[in-house]
């Protein structure tokens, strides 16, 4: 597909989930979390479009976008890793898990692994304080992590991708 | 004769490899040509068990856990199926294990009990009976209960639930086309906190239950959950609860032939703490930055849309229909003082048994600790408690005979909240702790507020000048940045906009006053280096 192809189509479906939901009271974070889920980020093409159908400014757009640390304008890795950095999580290692896993992928919070596997972002708590320390991966959490389990299982999210979340 | 199994399909189950056992369970059964109906029902809260499969038998339901995809076949081999008790993850009749059997489950009567997607199951265990009391009803009929029942609000704020809604009631709409609001906060942000969650994915038609009773309670026909995006599972299991509420007619246009009407929307937060503090909340719902507002005027009277709105936390509006279904009386006669009723507390952190304990309030802490935690997990002695979430006080061992009840922990300035209670054995750095209360106020701040938005970033910048005033000897120094760090805490309680700045110096003034010989010296050398290195990664400051 040429670029230019390609950003039509983005923009098409784009425009779809807009206008599916653009009379919606308070419609914004609804499109942006359809964007969102749709391609795993929101494509600049995004903020004009969207501009347009709420009658906002694109820089109001982006100033929605920009509070909610949910909300990225850039292309994740395949797999989005959040390491809880609540206290509950803190009372059972989660600094040392932290640490390890920086370590391992070679990358910080908010950055992506060069062959774009893994993108790392910390969270503030995911609600699993009994079973801690808890990271997210997709749509699923693990309890009880730590470095050894962490290795294993980026081991397998490496090999093939986990159809996550298809529970229930 | 096919056999009925219960396995969780909550989030704390899932993350402990609930899905797999399922799995597991199902394929061995039928190659071993066992005829199972395996039911995912919600957890029962008691989260050390799980994934904690249970059996139904002539004697009631057994249970075993925690059980791993590895304990399937012995299990089914060792008369699982028949509540047998040879294997060595046998647990007996669930309702009798002490750590279930002791809590007073109000609010939690069906969690565990039910499979939460069903509207049937929902009813045969009393469901929907206070919607039809409250049908008999008119709306102050419904008020006076909610005041009568003595409910306050179990965000945390504890603001008596029947006050806000009789000030909603009593508002104006200020046009025909204009309509009141029920918003569901849940945005259960603090750490150490579940209970929203649980009940949202173990017994789903409570909460929705509860919010049709607020909306004929005060004439609201629309309401919202405003769930955060960080419960996926909750999000999955609230629509298709929802879904299901429609086509019984609990929710639409005409509920139960009453010609009343309530429509009901979750709506997604998007990783954002202080959309928990009501009015950002509200802000993010009608599609802007979640930004603090100013109180007042209070969301009772100009909430949603400008319009009249009643805000309460999940568990609020979860047990609303406990009390109209039993009355508010029978309510009212749990509690102590001005606490009434039950608060499912939340045992988190590092404790061997983690999990949901609900009880009357007015318990102690040591009581919860010594009857339900079993000590820490990790074996060592306990050094701190924090309870309330991450704005609440760090309690040393002399305060942990406190009764739970709000008052008496407003008395020692600290807060019951949500009811979270995190334990930390003794290797904890309570200065890092207090560190981190601010440094999480400086990712989390709306930025509305001077004092939140620079008070917490001086606050963390103040803490690590103490530390290296310490280390190189000056006292005299470290004496007056700790002057500096008390001031900085009082600006930021008495002029922050909402609790989220006001609150947070509570955590860190707890750690000042009472872990006083650990403050500032409790941290490996190398200490500096490791907090800059913390800071600079820290992101989610995108505010």
């Amino acid at each position: 597909m040429s670029t230019n192809s390609k950003n039509q189509s983005i923009e098409q479906t784009i425009l779809g989930i807009v206008e599916q939901k653009k009379d919606l009271s308070g419609a914004l974070l609804p499109i942006l979390h359809d964007v969102q889920h749709h391609f795993d980020y929101i494509p600049k093409p995004a903020l004009a479009i969207i501009a347009q159908a709420l009658q906002q400014t694109e820089a109001e757009i982006y100033g929605v976008i920009s509070f909610y640390s949910h909300f990225q304008l850039e292309e994740p890795g395949k797999h989005t890793i959040e390491i809880c950095r609540g206290e509950a999580c803190q009372s059972m290692g989660s600094k040392a898990l932290e640490q390890a896993v920086k370590k391992q992928l070679k990358i910080d919070y908010g950055q992506t692994t060069a062959d774009k596997n893994f993108t790392l972002e910390p969270v503030y708590c995911l609600g699993n304080c009994a079973c801690s320390p808890s990271i997210k991966v997709g749509e699923k959490s693990y309890g009880r992590m730590n470095s050894e389990k962490f290795a294993k299982l980026s081991e397998q999210l490496s090999l093939y991708k986990i159809s996550l979340g298809e529970e229930q | 004769m096919t056999t009925t199994l219960y396995l969780p399909m909550d989030t704390t189950a899932l993350s402990m490899g609930a899905a797999d056992v399922a799995k597991a369970i199902e394929f061995q059964s039928c190659a071993n040509n066992q005829a199972i109906n395996l039911i995912r029902n919600g957890s029962r809260g008691l989260f050390y068990l799980e994934p904690l499969l249970e059996v139904e038998t002539a004697k009631g339901r057994i249970a075993y856990g925690p059980v791993s995809v590895d304990d399937v076949e012995s299990l089914l081999a060792q008369g699982l199926l028949n509540g047998e008790p040879t294997h060595p993850l046998y647990l007996g009749l669930t309702e009798n294990i002490p750590y279930l059997a002791k809590q007073q489950r109000l609010t939690f009567q069906r969690a565990g009990i039910i499979n939460p997607l069903s509207i049937e199951d929902y009813i045969k265990h009393q469901g929907f009976v206070g919607l039809a009391n409250a049908l008999a009803l008119n709306g102050q009929g419904i008020v006076d209960e909610i005041k009568t029942s003595g409910l306050r609000g179990r965000g945390g704020a504890a603001f008596p639930t029947g006050i806000k809604w009789q000030t909603v009631l009593d508002a104006k709409v200020t046009s025909t086309d204009h309509k009141k609001y029920i918003v569901c906060n849940a945005d259960e942000g603090d750490s150490g906190t579940f209970s929203d969650r649980l009940i949202m994915e173990a017994d789903p038609f409570s909460l929705i239950e509860g919010m049709v009773i607020s909306g004929l309670a005060v004439g609201a026909t629309q309401g919202y959950i405003y769930l955060r995006s960080e419960y996926p599972q909750a999000h999955k299991i609230l629509e298709k609860a929802i879904t299901s509420a429609y086509q019984n007619q609990y929710l639409g246009d005409n509920i139960q032939g009453s010609e009343q009407q309530f429509n009901l929307e979750v709506r997604l937060g998007a990783g954002a703490y202080i959309c928990g503090e009501e009015t950002a909340l509200l802000e993010s719902l009608e599609g802007k930055r979640g930004l603090v507002r100013a109180k007042p005027p209070l969301p009772a009277i100009e909430g949603l849309f400008g319009q009249p709105t009643i805000v309460n936390n999940v568990i609020s509006l979860a047990t609303v229909p406990t009390i109209l279904a039993k009355g508010a009386q029978y309510y009212q006669n749990y509690g102590v003082g001005r606490s009434r009723g039950t608060l499912p507390f939340q045992l988190a952190g590092n404790i061997k048994q983690g999990g949901l304990v609900e009880l009357a309030f007015g318990t102690t802490l040591a009581d919860i600790i010594n009857d339900f935690g079993g000590g820490t997990y990790t074996g060592e002695p306990m050094k701190a408690i924090q309870v309330g979430g991450p704005l609440g006080a760090y309690l040393p061992e002399q305060q942990w005979h406190t009764p739970l009840d709000y008052e008496a922990f407003s008395a020692i300035n600290a807060v019951l909240g949500h009811g979270g209670i995190v334990v930390f054995d003794d290797s904890v750095s309570m200065t890092e702790q207090a560190r981190f209360a601010l440094e999480f106020c400086r990712v989390e701040s709306c930025g509305k507020c001077t004092p939140c938005r620079i008070g917490s970033t001086r606050g963390v910048e103040v803490i690590d000048k103490m530390v290296a005033a310490h280390q190189q000897g000056e006292s005299a120094n470290q004496a007056a940045l700790n002057e500096l760090l008390v001031d900085l805490c009082d600006t930021m309680v008495d002029g922050s906009l909402c609790a989220m700045g006001s609150m947070t110096p509570i955590p860190v003034k707890s750690v000042i006053n009472h872990f006083a010989d650990d403050f500032i010296t409790d941290l490996p050398t190398k200490h500096i280096e490791k907090i800059s290195v913390v800071s600079l990664v820290s992101t989610g400051e995108q505010n």
